[in-house]
C-alpha cells in the first residue's frame, strides 16, 4: 500500500501537556509528522492543530483513531480526499548583491509575496502559499542565495459549500 | 464550607466509595495521609510501590471495583510505573495518587521531584496535575470516570504539597461533562445484522472472546450466543474464565501457547466472531496467516482495537455485553436451522483433533508442574481465585485450571509483569475475603516482589503461592533450548533463597515438596491453613510449555514436544 501525504485539522482543548500527548502518541507508536502548527482558536479554551502525515490508508484510520482516543482531543477531521484551502507561510533571506537585486523583485512581484527587511546584503520575503508555490519560489530562489528561511507548517480549512 | 486540599479529596474519595486504598507515604503527602487516617477508608502498606499498584490492579479485577493507590513524589511515583503500564495494558481501571513537590518548586529539580505526569504519559487512560486546590474536587470525580468508563484504564492525578494544605471555601462540583468523551456503548444495528447474516450461513464458525467480555460482564451474553448457535469458543489469555472451561463447547485457550484445537481451528474456520479481543501478537502468530478462511465480525469498545492488526468484516464498537445480548436477540428472530446436524461435521473434526492432540504430559519420578496444576485445580474444584506471575508458571496455570467464572484468572496479560502475582493475589483477597486465592509462581518471578509477603502478613491475608521452582528463568529458557542451541544465558538461577525458611521468616507457613507423592498432601495441608503460605515444589528442571509456536510462525504450525 503507497505511502500518501494526508492533512488532518484537530481540535483540541487548549491546556499545557496537549501538544506532548499528540507528539508523544505519534512517536510512540511510530507514525510520522511531516508539519505541525498550533493556534488557539476564537475559543480561547480549544486550539486547532494542523498536521501533515505521511502514511499508507490504514494506518491513517488506526492514526485518527488513535487521536480520538485521547481525552483531550475533541474532534480529528481529515482534509486530504475533499475540497479545502491550504497555506504555508515562509520567511526567507536572500542574499541580494547588486546585480540580483532587481530580480529577486520581479520574483517578488510574481509570486505576489513582500520584501519586509532590507539590508546591506540581503532582503527578507515574506512568502505565502500553498506547497507548489513554496517549492517553486524556493527553485528560483536557490540560485541567487538563501541565507536562510523559517517556515510555518501547513494550515488549512475545509472550504464551504457554495 | 473551608476544608484543605487533602480534606477535599477524602470527601471525593468516600463520594466515589472508595474503601480501600494501597499505599505508601512519603514527604509531600503526609497531610493526605494525616486526613487519611480519620476516616474509615482501609489504607493498605505495601512495601515497594509497584507491590501497591498490583495490589489495587488485583483488587480491581477481583472485585470489578475501580483500584486506588497514594504514593509520594519522585521514587514513590515512579516505583509505580511498572504497575500503572501493566494495568493499561490489561485495561484495568485504577486511580493513582502522587504525591508533587509544592507548586513553586515544580521544573527547579527539588528533592524527590519527577515529572510523573510526562512519564505516565503514554501508559496512562489520562493523567493530571492538579495545579489549584479548587480543582481538585472536579480531577478526582473526573478520573474516576474516565477509569471506569468506555475501556477501562489508569488515570493518575498528580497532586502537590501545597495543594493538599490550602485551605480553600469548598463547593461541590457542578456535573461533570467531558465534551470530548464519550464511549460508544450501543453498537450500530446495521453492522449486527451483518454478523447475523454471517452467522447464519458460516459451516465452521468459532467465537473467540477475550478480557473486554470480562470487563464488561457479559460472561452470560456470550455463554448465551455460543449455546444458542452451537458455536465452539476459545480464548485469549484475558478472556479465560468468560466461558466454563468444563463446556462441551469450549476450545482451550489459543495462542502461542493455545491447545492444538483452538489453533487449528483458526486455521480452518469460516467465520471468528471475536469478542473484546484486540488479536494480539502472542494471539495471532503471522498475522498475514492467521484465520486464512474466515470472515471477522470484531465486536469492541474500543475502535483502535478494530482492524489495528486484523482486516475485518463486520466491525462493531460497543460494549460487549450490550452487544452480544442485542446480537441474542436478534438471533432469537432467525431459524438457524438444525443446528445439531449443521455442525456436525465441525464439531466431529474439533473433537478429533481434541483427542489425537490433547494438552498432555507423562508424570514419573520428578514432580511435573503441570501435575501440581492440575491437582490444585482438582482439590479447589475451580472454584480459587488464580494470579500468575509471567512465564512457563503462567501459561501451565492457563493450560491447567479450567476456569468457570470471569474474575478468577487474574494475570498480567499485555505487559508481561514477573513480580505481578503475590502484589495481585492481595488486592484480590481484601476485594474478595472469603475466597481462596493462589498464586501460581515461578521460583525467578516470585522474587520479584517477595516483600510483599510481608503485607500479606500484616494484614492476616490468607494468599496461597504456590511455586513452580525449576531454578532456571524456565520461559527464556524453555525459548534458548529450542531456538538458541541450549546455550542457557543468564537464565540459570540456582542461587536462591530457601522459600520454606523465608516464609517462616516472615511470619508465614512454608512447605516444600520434592516428590509427586508429596504434591498432594502438600496442597491440601497449604490450602486448608488459615495463613499466609508459600508451597514450594521442585519440579522438572526443564520441562517445556506446550504446544508452542514459534514467535512469527503461523499459528497452525506448533511444536508439540
Amino acid at each position: 500500500m503507497t505511502e500518501q501525504k494526508h492533512i488532518l485539522s484537530i481540535l483540541v482543548d487548549n491546556q499545557p501537556g496537549v501538544l506532548s500527548r499528540i507528539a508523544g502518541l505519534f512517536s510512540g507508536r511510530g507514525y510520522n509528522i511531516e508539519s505541525l502548527s498550533v493556534a488557539e482558536t476564537t475559543d480561547p479554551l480549544v486550539s486547532r492543530i494542523t498536521l501533515v502525515t505521511k502514511a499508507n490508508a490504514p494506518v491513517v484510520e488506526q492514526i485518527m483513531k488513535q487521536l480520538h482516543k485521547l481525552i483531550n482531543v475533541i474532534k480529528v477531521h481529515e482534509l486530504t480526499g475533499s475540497s479545502y484551502v491550504q497555506r504555508e507561510m515562509a520567511l526567507i533571506k536572500v542574499q541580494a548583491r547588486p546585480e540580483h537585486r532587481a530580480e529577486i523583485l520581479r520574483i517578488v512581484d510574481i509570486f505576489r509575496c513582500k520584501v519586509v527587511d532590507v539590508g546591506q546584503g540581503h532582503y527578507t520575503l515574506e512568502v505565502t502559499g500553498d506547497e507548489g508555490k513554496m517549492d517553486a519560489i524556493l527553485n528560483l530562489l536557490k540560485p541567487i542565495g538563501i541565507k536562510e528561511i523559517a517556515k510555518t507548517g501547513i494550515i488549512a480549512l475545509f472550504r464551504e459549500p457554495k | 464550607m473551608k476544608l484543605t486540599g487533602a480534606q477535599i479529596l477524602m470527601k471525593m474519595l468516600k463520594e466515589e466509595g472508595v474503601d480501600t486504598i494501597f499505599g505508601f507515604p512519603g514527604g509531600v503527602v503526609i497531610d493526605i495521609y494525616d486526613e487519611l487516617a480519620k476516616t474509615d477508608i482501609r489504607h493498605i502498606l505495601v512495601r515497594h510501590e509497584q507491590g501497591a499498584v498490583h495490589a489495587a490492579d488485583g483488587y480491581a479485577r477481583a472485585g470489578g471495583k475501580v483500584g486506588v493507590c497514594l504514593v509520594t513524589s519522585g521514587p514513590g511515583a515512579t516505583n509505580t510505573v511498572t504497575g500503572i503500564a501493566c494495568a493499561y495494558m490489561d485495561s484495568i481501571p485504577l486511580v493513582i495518587f502522587t504525591g508533587q513537590v509544592p507548586t513553586q518548586l515544580i521544573g527547579n529539580d527539588a528533592f524527590q521531584e519527577v515529572d510523573i505526569v510526562g512519564i505516565t504519559r503514554p501508559c496512562t487512560k489520562h493523567n493530571y496535575l492538579v495545579k489549584r486546590t479548587e480543582d481538585l474536587a472536579r480531577i478526582v470525580k473526573e478520573a474516576f470516570i474516565i477509569a471506569a468508563s468506555g475501556r477501562p484504564g489508569p488515570v493518575l492525578i498528580d497532586i502537590p504539597k501545597d495543594v493538599s494544605s490550602t485551605i480553600i471555601t469548598y463547593k461541590a462540583p457542578k456535573k461533570i461533562e467531558l465534551k470530548s468523551y464519550k464511549p460508544t456503548y450501543s453498537p450500530n444495528m446495521k453492522q449486527l445484522q451483518r454478523a447475523v447474516k454471517l452467522i447464519k450461513n458460516a459451516k465452521k464458525p468459532i467465537i473467540f472472546a477475550g478480557g473486554g467480555v470480562v470487563l464488561s460482564k457479559g460472561s452470560k451474553e456470550l455463554t448465551e450466543l455460543a449455546h444458542k448457535t452451537r458455536i465452539p469458543v476459545t480464548c485469549s489469555l484475558m478472556g479465560l474464565g468468560v466461558f466454563p472451561g468444563t463446556d462441551p463447547l469450549w476450545l482451550g485457550m489459543i495462542g502461542m501457547h493455545g491447545t492444538y484445537r483452538a489453533n487449528m481451528c483458526s486455521g480452518d474456520c469460516d467465520l471468528i466472531i471475536a469478542v473484546g479481543v484486540r488479536f494480539d501478537d502472542r494471539v495471532t502468530g503471522k498475522t498475514d496467516t492467521f484465520a486464512p478462511n474466515a470472515k471477522i465480525v470484531h465486536i469492541d469498545i474500543d475502535p483502535t482495537s478494530i482492524r489495528k492488526n486484523i482486516p475485518v468484516a463486520v466491525p462493531v464498537v460497543g460494549d460487549c455485553k450490550i452487544t452480544l445480548g442485542l446480537l441474542n436477540k436478534l438471533l432469537d428472530k432467525e431459524d438457524l436451522g438444525d443446528l445439531k446436524k449443521k455442525r456436525k461435521k465441525w464439531l466431529d473434526q474439533i473433537e478429533k483433533w481434541k483427542s489425537t492432540t490433547p494438552l498432555a504430559y507423562k508424570q514419573k519420578n520428578i514432580i511435573k508442574p503441570q501435575y501440581v496444576v492440575e491437582k490444585l485445580y482438582e482439590l479447589t474444584k475451580g472454584s480459587a481465585i488464580i494470579t500468575t506471575e509471567v512465564g512457563q508458571n503462567q501459561m501451565w496455570a492457563a493450560q491447567y485450571y479450567h476456569f468457570n467464572k470471569p474474575n478468577h484468572f487474574i494475570t498480567s496479560g499485555g505487559l508481561g509483569v514477573m513480580g505481578f502475582g503475590l502484589p495481585a493475589a492481595i488486592g484480590a483477597q481484601i476485594a474478595c475475603p472469603k475466597k481462596l486465592v493462589v498464586d501460581i509462581a515461578g521460583d525467578g518471578s516470585i522474587q520479584m516482589n517477595i516483600q510483599e509477603m510481608a503485607t500479606a502478613e500484616q494484614y492476616g491475608l490468607p494468599v496461597k503461592i504456590v511455586i513452580l521452582n525449576n531454578q532456571y528463568l524456565g520461559m527464556v529458557r524453555q525459548w534458548q533450548e529450542l531456538f538458541y542451541g541450549k546455550r542457557y544465558s543468564g537464565t540459570v538461577m540456582e542461587h536462591a533463597p530457601d522459600f520454606v525458611k523465608l516464609a517462616e521468616a516472615y511470619g508465614a507457613v512454608g512447605l516444600r515438596a520434592t516428590k509427586p507423592e508429596e504434591v498432594e498432601p502438600v496442597l491440601i495441608k497449604g490450602l486448608s491453613s488459615h495463613r499466609t503460605v508459600i508451597m514450594d515444589f521442585a519440579v522438572e528442571r526443564e520441562e517445556c510449555v506446550y504446544p508452542m509456536v514459534p514467535a512469527g510462525a503461523p499459528i497452525t504450525e506448533m511444536l508439540l514436544a
